[in-house]
């Protein structure tokens, strides 16, 4: 059986500053998960997500944005859905709820091709614009928000 | 390539057959629309990502808001420097000496040993021929000399040399293309070669092809060179810009401007 367990940090980043006081941002605000068959199935927070909320952080291009790519249906106030992800009408039949978290967390950790931005990752990015530093797109209680939307979608 | 999006058409055509009752079937067939000298094998333009009305700016010289620019332009090519000189003094007859400069750009450069750009050509130019001082790239008297420059090759294809001396520098361009970068963590073919003619949210992607540069945005509301909208692209996807003129731009513009082969120079085109 291999039921592979890893346990990530999300962000662990090489801390140290060699020289000078130039404090590295730490990532220890990040929440830790835990990643088994492709899911991950506790919520990030150890709370309930808030689907409101998450269909507010959805439509929000500053924050998920999942309009940018994704046809949602049920947001029909909201003109113009982009075509580059598939559409998440009836997400929530295909996919598991922790498998959706994982997709919103890290996507490239099944998919390591895929355009769809990790929403819950600090570390492993190439030239961060400053005021992104150790930031997540979403904070994990937000994640919990988006995942909570997308199992309304059936 | 098998990016064969290309935008359909409907043609409606009609079979008739028998000779007495005219057995008439409409069939719906779709076709590739024709892009005409806009397209070369599977490039397009961004002029073909365009809606009608946009494309018809860019094609009428009296509409077209980037001519302002090509008329200051003409104006400053005979307007003498510092020292007396203008560009008319080397090279008094632009429509023949400009001719397929611009869509030869950027070059390796010798007395640089690295890829010098147009602007970075014109600026050379002003300071050690004319006895002015460099501009920056998105200056109002560097954008007009851009696309004054630019309407001399018109609808000339698109040939840099990526070759020799070139080589190593189209070849480090090439890698930025293709190297994921910032919050998003997006390379530019993840937009540009994979999703050309898909919708990211109300814009449509388009291959980011530079034919037309400095082309004149919409969304600026004047002409803008390459570097700036590279530099744009990268903070779309939160990642740190490099700055107009970096070796980083320059060697990704050769890179560009080699995917666009063929493609004939637009300038001053228009874009959203």
């Amino acid at each position: 059986m291999q039921v592979r367990k890893t346990t990530l940090i999300a962000g662990v980043l090489a801390v140290t500053s060699m020289i000078g006081a130039q404090s590295a941002f730490s990532a220890s605000h990040m929440k830790k998960y835990t990643v088994e068959e492709h899911a991950i199935n506790a919520s990030l927070t150890g709370k309930a997500g808030d689907a409101a909320n998450g269909r507010k952080v959805s439509i929000n291009r500053k924050k998920g944005n999942c309009l940018a790519c994704h046809v949602i249906s049920d947001i029909k106030e909201q003109p113009f859905h982009g075509n580059i992800g598939p559409s998440l009408d009836g997400v929530a039949s295909r996919y598991k709820e922790g498998e959706l978290r994982l997709r919103m967390v890290d996507s490239k950790q099944f998919n390591e091709d895929t355009i769809m931005p990790a929403f819950y990752k600090v570390e492993g990015l190439h030239r961060l614009r400053k005021q992104f530093k150790g930031k997540p797109v979403l904070s994990a209680q937000e994640v919990e928000d988006v995942v909570a939307y997308l199992l309304t979608l059936k | 390539m098998e990016n064969e999006k290309s935008k359909l058409g409907w043609k409606l055509s009609s079979i008739a057959l028998g000779s007495v009752l005219m057995i008439g079937a409409m069939a719906v067939e779709v076709i590739a629309k024709d892009w005409g000298k806009h397209q070369v094998d599977n490039r397009r333009s961004g002029y073909t990502y365009m809606t009608d009305e946009t494309r018809a700016v860019q094609d009428d010289d009296f509409e077209n808001p980037g001519m302002l620019w090509v008329e200051n332009g003409e104006s400053l090519w005979s307007t003498a420097g510092a020292n007396g000189k203008s560009c008319a003094s080397c090279h008094a007859d632009p429509d023949k000496d400009m001719k397929g400069v611009s869509v030869s750009y950027p070059r390796y450069d010798k007395k640089l040993g690295k890829i010098i750009t147009l602007e970075q050509m014109v600026n050379r130019e002003l300071v050690e021929k004319m006895g002015d001082k460099a501009e920056k790239f998105d200056s109002k008297k560097m954008l007009s000399l851009m696309t004054f420059i630019g309407t001399k090759s018109r609808d000339m294809p698109v040939n840099v040399k990526i070759d020799g001396d070139a080589n190593p520098f189209f070849e480090k361009g090439k890698a930025f293309y293709y190297e994921r970068r910032g919050q998003l963590d997006m390379s530019c073919a993840n937009c540009h070669e994979d999703n050309p003619g898909n919708m990211i949210r109300a814009n449509t992607l388009s291959e980011g092809q530079i034919n037309g540069f400095p082309t004149y945005r919409l969304k600026w509301q004047k002409p803008g060179s390459v570097h700036r909208r590279f530099k744009g692209c990268n903070k779309q996807v939160r990642a740190k810009p490099y700055k107009a003129g970096s070796d980083e731009y320059s060697n990704l513009e050769l890179y560009v401007k080699w995917r666009g082969r063929g493609l004939p120079g637009e300038t001053p085109a228009v874009r959203n």
